[in-house]
């Protein structure tokens, strides 16, 4: 089987509820052809991993996912992503509406500089949400979510620079959780923190999979082999291997993907 | 541009340090039909001594596979060779075993024995010996050819096995005295044909460090 066929056959061949269809996908800064042809499927409930060089695409993609690549000038598209059946490039998709329900999380925690309660309760507010019981309770259940309840309840009102890195992420995931999103797009949640506080966020992944679709793009090859289901390979721009993670990580099928995970790439 | 040339030359020590047990576990297989054949029963007990250098061999390998393991997290082809690694020395070393074994066997015959080891014998034993460093010619080259080779190898020794024990057992009718001995003969045959279905596996084990997937080279 060729890899393109390996990879459609991981695209077609799953029963499961697709989440996102990414069909012929292009994309262009300005003459730079970042993304080519991009053929990706993500299913509901699961984790799906993007690993791939620097400058690969892969933060590309997963920026196209809830339309964040149009803040950046000069960005043309061409192709597909069905988010649910529908193509979220055609502009008249109201972006508002995707992002409640594609939330995302960065690289670097980005609290704002508010209490703690009131950083998970920003988004709700927006959606018009102003009955404070209904407020505390959103607040309560994505706090204990994202595994912080324990660790910030009695501090509620406090500002949530004073937390460390690690529950500061973990509180930008439950500001995300707030909203009630299907999916979570992460984009290196973890390349900030300690090794104990990225423990504990993979420990969440595995929690919050059961209720939300997650796209996670790492530097870390353990980390997609511990926490995702499937893995996307991305080089140059395109998708180079796509299929289950337990087969990347032990008999990956293209010659690039194995100098790439055994770190031999350059 | 070689990036991890620390993890490349570690991997070579691991394999050379495999190599090394197989080239001692050729010699001592060497020796110990040498001393069946001679009735030398201090090199059949040199043989028997000389065991624990697999011992330790294989203990060495293993500790540093295991080290390896640890320290680079390797994925894909690399954790491939190493659990490869691992498997093989395991193999060696009971082929080392099975030396002491028919190192044993000569102790048992002693001087007086009359029969001694027929041709079918030698040629299992020099099939056995070409296995073992084709085998481990197949994991460290990654050729899977050579790999195949083996299994054909291990069919012609099956053979043999069946054939020489059927001579053994004729050749004893009409001369009960030598039922001792005919035993001890009997179990050489079995050491080798076990040493052999060893290579096997090994050749079973660089398939799968090429391929990926497993194959059973006995069927």
């Amino acid at each position: 089987m060729s890899e393109t066929q390996a990879q459609m056959s991981m695209n077609e061949n799953d029963g499961n509820k697709l989440v996102y269809k990414t069909n012929g996908l292009n994309l262009w800064y300005g003459e730079n052809h970042a993304l080519k042809d991009i053929q990706l499927h993500v299913v509901e409930n699961e984790v799906t991993a993007i690993i791939g060089p620097s400058g690969c695409g892969k933060s590309t993609y997963i920026k196209t996912l809830n339309r964040m690549i149009e803040l950046i000038p000069g960005v043309k598209t061409t192709g597909e992503i069905l988010y649910r059946g529908r193509n979220i490039l055609d502009k008249t998709y109201p972006v508002e509406e995707l992002r409640t329900k594609v939330g995302m999380v960065f690289q670097k925690p980005n609290p704002f500089p508010k209490s703690i309660y009131e950083n998970v309760v920003y988004g709700p507010r927006i959606h018009g949400i102003r009955d404070k019981k209904i407020l505390d309770q959103i607040v309560e259940k994505s706090l204990r979510g994202a595994a912080i309840w324990d660790e910030v309840k009695d501090r509620l009102q406090t500002n949530a620079y004073g937390l460390s890195g690690g529950q500061q992420q973990r509180l930008c995931i439950a500001r995300c959780m707030a909203i009630e999103p299907d999916v979570i797009l992460m984009d290196e949640p973890t390349s900030a923190l300690d090794p104990i506080s990225t423990l504990k966020v993979e420990e969440l992944l595995q929690e919050l999979k059961k209720n939300f679709s997650i796209i996670i793009v790492t530097h870390n090859m353990q980390q997609a082999a511990r926490i995702s289901d499937k893995t996307a390979f991305f080089l140059n721009g395109e998708v180079i291997e796509f299929t289950k993670t337990s087969k990347i990580f032990s008999n990956p099928s293209d010659k690039r993907t194995e100098d790439y995970i055994t770190g031999r790439f350059g | 541009m070689a990036i991890r040339e620390k993890f490349e030359v570690d991997l070579k020590e691991l394999q050379r340090k495999l190599k090394e047990l197989g080239t001692f576990t050729n010699d001592s297989l060497i020796r110990s039909l040498k001393a069946l054949e001679t009735k030398d029963i201090n090199l059949a007990l040199e043989v028997m001594e000389e065991d624990t250098k697999a011992n330790i061999l294989e203990e060495e390998i293993n500790d540093f596979a295991i080290w390896l393991i640890a320290q680079q997290q390797p994925v894909s082809i690399d954790l491939r060779r190493i659990i490869g690694v691992i498997k093989i020395a395991t193999d060696v070393e009971r082929i080392a075993d099975f030396s002491v074994n028919i190192a044993k066997s000569t102790i048992r015959i002693g001087k007086e024995g009359t029969i001694g080891p027929v041709e079918s014998i030698r040629k299992m034993h020099q099939l056995t010996l070409e296995m073992l460093e084709l085998s481990l010619a197949a994991f460290i080259e990654e050729d899977v050819e050579k790999a195949k080779k083996v299994a054909a190898m291990d069919d012609q020794v099956d053979e043999l096995y069946g054939q020489t024990i059927l001579q053994y057992l004729k050749n004893h009718e009409g001369s009960p005295e030598s039922l001792a001995e005919t035993t001890q003969l009997s179990f050489v045959c079995r050491y080798l044909e076990r040493a052999a279905d060893h290579c096997t596996n090994i050749a079973e084990s660089a398939y799968y460090l090429v391929k990926g997937r497993r194959y059973d080279l006995n069927s």
